[in-house]
């Protein structure tokens, strides 16, 4: 055939092209995202430990922005649920051993404990939300639940302070450190909670909260062993 | 509220009234009910209210004479409420807290200043009852009581040797049971006796179950003040505290209520608001006794009481 016929006719000239065996080797760079891909998949071969590291460091990271309440949306953003049930199983093993030899009129029960604990977010979180909130349910327990965390700090060191002092002293000091860590929850988790809500109903809102970690100092600051 | 979307047919009913050809057929759907206005009789249109009023008063008490009472007397329920998104969804008890903070106190403070003449539910609540104000004073009122009652005894018997400090922790649960029942059950019973009456007396003061709600919730605020400062080891301070307090709740509960009865038979009238305040004053006579209850438990436990004191004392 004449090069004029053959470009006349597309792919003419490849009917009688025969292709030998030649293997076919180089490498294929795959585009960033599946590279990524290959990465989450590769986190089955980590390590135990390493897996169970980053959910403790994410809880930890959490626990440093409930000391520090600025602002910040790592709580909102990455909730977890993780903090709020250790804070809340610590809370209530730290509140057994309490007048011990009666069991009627005792102190709070592990199960009492941790059902106001629970439930009590959970019916703030749904007050939040019936009153028109934009969090998200888990976002607000997770929420509620870290900022337990200054008040299991004070029940630590009620407990020390019951063991080295008793009297009025004793009771002074603790009454000292509830209040001030109780104030710190409400301050950290209002920091949180009321920016989720039109400001004509911000009281409405802040004022649960108020009342629930009230309750959980109180029954830090009765614990008596 | 527990049936809102009713497809009622009177076919039957009119082939059960002999004396009246001109009960028409009815049937009651879903969008009739959304279309319904909170009005002072039901929020019907006036020739289904003839009619209905018209059943409410049958004498007849048949079987399915009786069944098409019962089914009216959950009609007229859900005509008094105004809300239209069925109740399990979100939105339908989002609607019951459409207040402010401003609101909110208002409400409460109005509860605490009696005024007569002033009507809660017409002043305040002005067809926007809450369950927020309710449910929050109620919970408030719970712990109050705990934590005054805890005080309390910890003080009264501060100086008594053998005595150990307990939190007492179950008296929320007595007061938490006493406190919700007396505020929502109570609400309950009176709005269906007021409904009963109103088919009666075709009263034009009518409260739905929300409003009756709030005023009892309401009412309980003026509780809150009285419980802390039962603190207070002076005994007859006490008692003037729980006059003081069962004579505000009790004026808020008779100056809303008594548009509502001052129509019918004067016993029934008394009989009513003899009810309402009874209720309340068992209420106060109840959280004290709880909290009493604490002391004369714990000088009678074996364990607690001191060695010499050995008669028991009941503290009230």
């Amino acid at each position: 055939m004449t090069s004029a016929e053959e470009a006349s006719r597309p792919f003419a000239g490849l009917s009688d092209v025969s292709i030998p065996d030649i293997p076919v080797e180089g490498d294929i760079s795959l585009p960033v995202a599946s590279s990524a891909r290959d990465d989450e998949f590769s986190t089955l071969d980590e390590p135990v430990k390493e897996t169970i590291l980053r959910d403790l460091r994410a809880v930890a990271n959490k626990f440093v922005h409930v000391l520090y309440p600025k602002r910040s949306s790592v709580l909102l953003r990455d909730w977890d649920l993780w903090g709020p049930l250790l804070l809340c199983v610590t809370l209530a093993l730290l509140l057994q051993g309490g007048a011990a030899d009666s069991n009627d009129q005792g102190g709070p029960q592990f199960a009492e404990v941790f059902v106001i604990i629970w439930f009590g977010s959970i019916i703030i979180t749904l007050n939040s939300k019936l009153l028109g909130g934009t969090l998200s349910f888990f976002q607000s327990l997770c929420v509620l639940g870290y900022c337990i965390m200054p008040l299991t700090v004070a029940m630590v060191v009620c407990r020390i302070v019951l063991y080295t002092a008793s009297g009025k002293v004793s009771f002074a000091v603790r009454l000292v450190v509830v209040t001030a860590s109780f104030g710190w929850s409400t301050f950290a988790s209002t920091a949180f909670l009321a920016d989720s809500q039109p400001s004509n109903r911000r009281g409405l809102v802040v004022y649960p909260v108020f009342l629930f970690y009230f309750v959980i100092g109180w029954m830090i600051l009765t614990f008596s062993p | 509220f527990l049936f809102p979307y009713i497809q009622l047919d009177f076919e039957e009913a009119a082939n059960l009234m002999d004396a009246n050809r001109d009960v028409v057929t009815i049937s009651i759907g879903d969008e009739d009910l959304k279309a319904k206005r909170q009005g002072p009789a039901g929020g019907f249109p006036p020739d289904v209210r003839k009619n209905l009023d018209f059943l409410s008063t049958n004498k007849c008490q048949c079987l399915k004479c009786r069944l098409i009472m019962f089914i009216l007397f959950w009609l007229k329920l859900l005509a008094g409420q105004k809300k239209s998104a069925p109740f399990w969804t979100f939105e339908y008890y989002q609607a019951f807290f459409d207040v402010e903070t401003h609101h909110v106190k208002e409400r409460i403070i109005g509860s605490m200043l009696p005024w007569p003449g002033k009507n809660f539910i017409q002043v305040y609540l002005r067809k926007n009852p809450d369950l927020y104000g309710p449910f929050w004073i109620c919970t408030t009122l719970v712990f109050a009581c705990a934590i005054s009652g805890n005080i309390s005894t910890f003080l009264h018997k501060f100086g008594s040797s053998g005595y150990k400090y307990t939190p007492e922790f179950q008296k929320v649960t007595i007061a938490a049971t006493a406190i919700f029942t007396y505020a929502w059950l109570v609400p309950l019973g009176l709005w269906g006796f007021l409904l009963w009456r109103n088919n009666k007396i075709l009263n034009l003061v009518s409260y739905s179950f929300m409003e009756i709600i709030c005023v009892y919730g309401y009412s309980l605020s003026v509780y809150i003040p009285a419980v802390v400062l039962w603190i207070i080891q002076v005994e007859w301070l006490r008692w003037c505290f729980m006059v003081v307090a069962l004579c505000v709740s009790g004026s808020v509960l008779v100056t809303t209520f008594w548009p509502a009865v001052r129509d019918d038979n004067p016993r029934v009238t008394i009989a009513v608001i003899a009810i309402i305040l009874l209720l309340n004053a068992l209420l106060a006579v109840g959280c004290k006794a709880v909290r009493s209850a604490g002391v004369s438990y714990v000088l009678l436990h074996p364990c607690n009481c001191c060695t010499n004191d050995s008669n028991p004392v009941s503290v009230g």
